[in-house]
């Protein structure tokens, strides 16, 4: 039977044309639209949903997520449009046609209390015992669209095991709703390829390869897909009950590091804006929780620093002078234990490439166990150490069995942001309001170069800071101004800057003097740097390399498993969008520029702990022994 | 796994890629050739699939578990598939459901501990109007009454 419009299809079987523009030259244009009765002007290909969040007319997703691509399977962003048969889901709707959009119908408001009841029909899980309990999408819908009963049923008991088999991410699929954006998250941005869903319709759930636990298979552990699930499907192991109870033993000596990221974003945990550095306040905190020092860990990212560029000048003289063909550059950071882990998986052929120092919250625990051990007459073993930091690896790095050089387990506990906000607020403190503390000796002072790791670039810039003052002996301001190297700032993936070092050198400074003789043999060269942030970009550069391109040529490389580096952590508070990571960036820099010593090698705690414990200098035996470590070949196939 | 046979498994995906091409939209035809030669895509086929591919396993997985003909795990060495769409269970599925599953001993979604057969639902196989239907293998039977059904199994070896 042929339809009014005299095709053969039946109605509900025509497929919906989006409209072209008709004159193609307005493409990089503007189109004007209906919202609500009211008259827009969009720039075209802009998604309804993009146009009406620009006009502040709320529409609610799931599945949406700005740093993911559109996927357009949750259905919540439906909206009318004029003409349309069906409703259209407005993350997935490009306008090029000047278009009449209605965002709240009784169509609308109707279907959009389906799916949320559909959803509820299948979630599984009660929300008081939920980590992601105020803070869930799921049931912030649940709320936006008054449900009061469940229309479609509760699903009574638990359908499927809870997966807490890795160290880092636990997954409860009970609470899964099938938007697909730790998928997304680990295949297009992270290219990890953990999660997929598998079977299809009704039995559709989200699962690993061969449905094996996650500590079977190739996880990095960097936490990206937790920071972006919607409910508490994902989180991250929580070990904050093991804390409280060595805070509660009298016998133990509890010591914290906090990391720079943490700092700058667990505010957004006490309901402040992204961008406020709580670094000070979050130390009094601590304090009152009842750990009995705090430290700060930019003082080992400073040592890293030292430890981490001496073993750069080491390989390029050894590749340039000594002409040993062994010698692998260009040499990669090791701070990011996702981007490690990685490596080992993805890359182990390139592990020499991989510097041998230890990540600073490693370092740390490493001295804590030793040498801060020794100074306040602590037996190591009675000593709790634990790690506030932006990751969810970190809880993985200080499991490895390599990572126990004091003896001990260097690094008892690694603890999420979102975990220590936590644990501040069962202590009944509202953090924002604390009076601010300075860190505790003897590590107390930190540089803004240690500071700076927080964002992507961020131990680039530290380590030039250094390393050029190094070398020509001038002062690193007089080459990038308040030495500030912009080129190494800001998200894009893959950035690259190459220094000159020109002909003056300077002196060799009494630091390394017993590792070069001089600087000669630097003299015209062109140091060659780059940065990646987010394991996507990090498998950019690693096939470049492999290719021999541009960055195999390169002499120095930091990789950082997260997007944004650290501030864009597994650990950190959700949600994290590349706005919320701006900034933090920006707070990071900021605290930064306000400090007075902005280089690891000006800080005075670096100075004395190679006079009186490392005195044998940065990548020495004894700092080869406590700060260094060797990684695992795992490769890529899952057993 | 041997070693022998994973090199041999190596050996014939890389002759299919090469066949097929490197590109994503060659896995539906690897992985049915894959399922032809050997019942089964093993893990140890599905990551040597995703590695030349460059893709990742679990996607290789995703798919194999989308598709009912695809299968990630040893099956029996024949699938009898029944119709569970309405107009079979009209005609009478109930009956020949109870039929096989006495006679072979096992429920459906099960294997027999002889290997011979492994009993699945399929939706509809288009044989409505010849109902109850079955599949043994790639071969359709209609019209199915217990009897039969009891018959047409014991010929499958």
């Amino acid at each position: 039977m042929e339809n009014k419009n005299g095709l053969r299809a039946p109605v509900s079987q025509k497929p919906h044309v989006v409209p072209k523009p008709e004159d193609t030259s307005t493409i990089g244009g503007t189109v004007s639209i209906e919202i609500n009765d009211v008259k827009y002007s969009v720039p075209l290909g802009t998604t309804i949903l993009e146009a009406c969040r620009e006009n502040h007319i709320h529409i609610p997703t799931l599945c949406h997520h700005d740093d993911l691509c559109i996927a357009g399977v949750c259905r919540l962003c439906v909206v009318e449009v004029t003409g349309m048969r069906t409703l259209q889901a407005s993350c997935a709707y490009p306008i090029t046609a000047p278009i009449k959009i209605k965002t709240s119908t009784p169509m609308v408001r109707k279907a959009r209390r389906h799916i949320i009841d559909l959803m509820l029909s299948e979630h599984h899980g009660e929300c008081y015992s939920c980590v992601r309990n105020n803070n869930c999408e799921l049931q912030a819908l649940a709320k936006e669209y008054g449900v009061d009963c469940y229309n479609f049923g509760h699903v009574k008991e638990s359908q499927y095991e809870i997966d807490d088999s890795s160290y880092s991410v636990v997954r409860d699929m009970d609470k899964c709703v099938l938007c697909k954006r730790c998928v997304r998250t680990c295949i297009d941005l992270q290219e990890v390829g953990v999660l997929e869903a598998i079977n299809r319709g009704g039995e559709t759930m989200i699962s690993t390869f061969m449905d094996k636990q996650l500590a079977d298979v190739i996880c990095i552990n960097c936490g990206q897909c937790i920071n972006r699930c919607p409910t508490g499907a994902l989180h991250e192991k929580d070990t904050s009950d093991d804390i409280w109870k060595a805070i509660d033993d009298h016998a133990k000596h509890v010591v914290i590091q906090t990391a720079p990221s943490p700092r700058a974003a667990i505010g957004e945990e006490f309901g402040l804006g992204a961008g406020h550095s709580m670094t000070y306040e979050l130390n009094t905190a601590l304090k009152r929780i009842g750990f009995d020092a705090v430290f700060d860990t930019n003082f080992t990212a400073d040592l890293t620093i030292i430890e981490e560029g001496t073993e750069l000048i080491i390989r390029l003289y050894k590749a340039l002078i000594e002409k040993d063909k062994e010698v692998a550059l260009p040499q990669f950071t090791s701070c990011s234990p996702g981007w490690v882990k990685y490596l080992e998986h993805f890359y182990p052929e390139y592990i020499p490439n991989l510097s041998s120092a230890k990540s600073p919250q490693q370092m740390f625990g490493a001295l804590i166990k030793t040498f801060y051990a020794d100074k306040v007459g602590v037996d190591a073993k009675d000593i709790v150490s634990v790690a506030v930091m932006p990751c969810s690896a970190k809880k993985f790095e200080c499991n490895r069995p390599e990572m126990e050089d004091s003896g001990f387990k260097d690094v008892d506990y690694g603890l999420t942001t979102r975990e220590m906000a936590k644990m501040i607020k069962e202590a009944g403190i509202h953090l924002p309001e604390m009076p601010k503390t300075h860190f505790d000796s003897p590590f107390g002072d930190a540089s803004g170069a240690g500071l700076i790791f927080g964002a992507t670039g961020g131990v680039m810039e530290a380590a030039i800071r250094t390393v050029v003052e190094f070398v020509t002996g001038n002062k690193t301001e007089d080459i990038f101004e308040k030495a500030n190297i912009l080129p190494l700032r800001g998200f894009e993936g893959i950035k690259y800057m190459e220094i000159p070092i020109g002909n003056n050198v300077g002196p060799v400074p009494d630091l390394i003097k017993h590792l070069v003789p001089d600087w000669n043999w630097l003299k015209g060269a062109v140091l060659k740097v780059a940065v990646a942030h987010g394991t996507a970009n990090a498998k950019k550069i690693m096939e470049d390399i492999k290719r021999g391109g541009k960055f195999s040529e390169c002499h120095f490389i930091e990789f950082m498993a997260c997007p944004g580096g650290c501030i864009g952590g597994g650990g950190q508070p959700i949600p994290t969008t590349p706005e919320i990571r701006k900034k933090r960036a920006e707070a990071i820099y900021a605290e930064d520029e306000s400090l007075e010593i902005r280089k690891s090698h000006d800080n005075p705690s670096i100075k004395k702990i190679y006079q009186e414990f490392l005195n044998e200098g940065p990548c020495s035996h004894l700092s080869h022994k406590l700060l260094h470590t060797h990684y695992k070949k795992r490769g890529r196939y899952i057993a | 796994m041997l070693v022998v046979e994973k090199n041999s498994l190596t050996d014939e995906i890389e002759v299919l890629v090469e066949k097929y091409g490197k590109e994503r939209s060659s896995l539906l035809p690897i992985l049915q050739e894959i399922q032809r030669n050997h019942k089964y895509i093993s893990d140890f086929a599905q990551q040597e699939i995703a590695r030349l591919l460059d893709i990742h396993p679990v996607e290789v997985y995703s798919v194999i578990t989308f598709y009912s003909f695809l299968n990630a795990k040893p099956k029996g060495r024949n699938i009898v598939r029944l119709c569970r769409t309405i107009t079979c269970d009209l005609l009478g599925k109930e009956n020949v459901v109870a039929a096989i599953e006495r006679e072979l001993g096992i429920k459906f979604g099960e294997t027999t501990k002889d290997n011979r057969i492994t009993l699945e639902y399929a939706n509809c196989l288009g044989m409505c109007d010849q109902g109850p239907a079955l599949l043994v293998n790639d071969k359709v039977y209609t019209e199915l009454t217990p009897e039969k059904a009891v018959q047409i199994l014991n010929s499958v070896r």
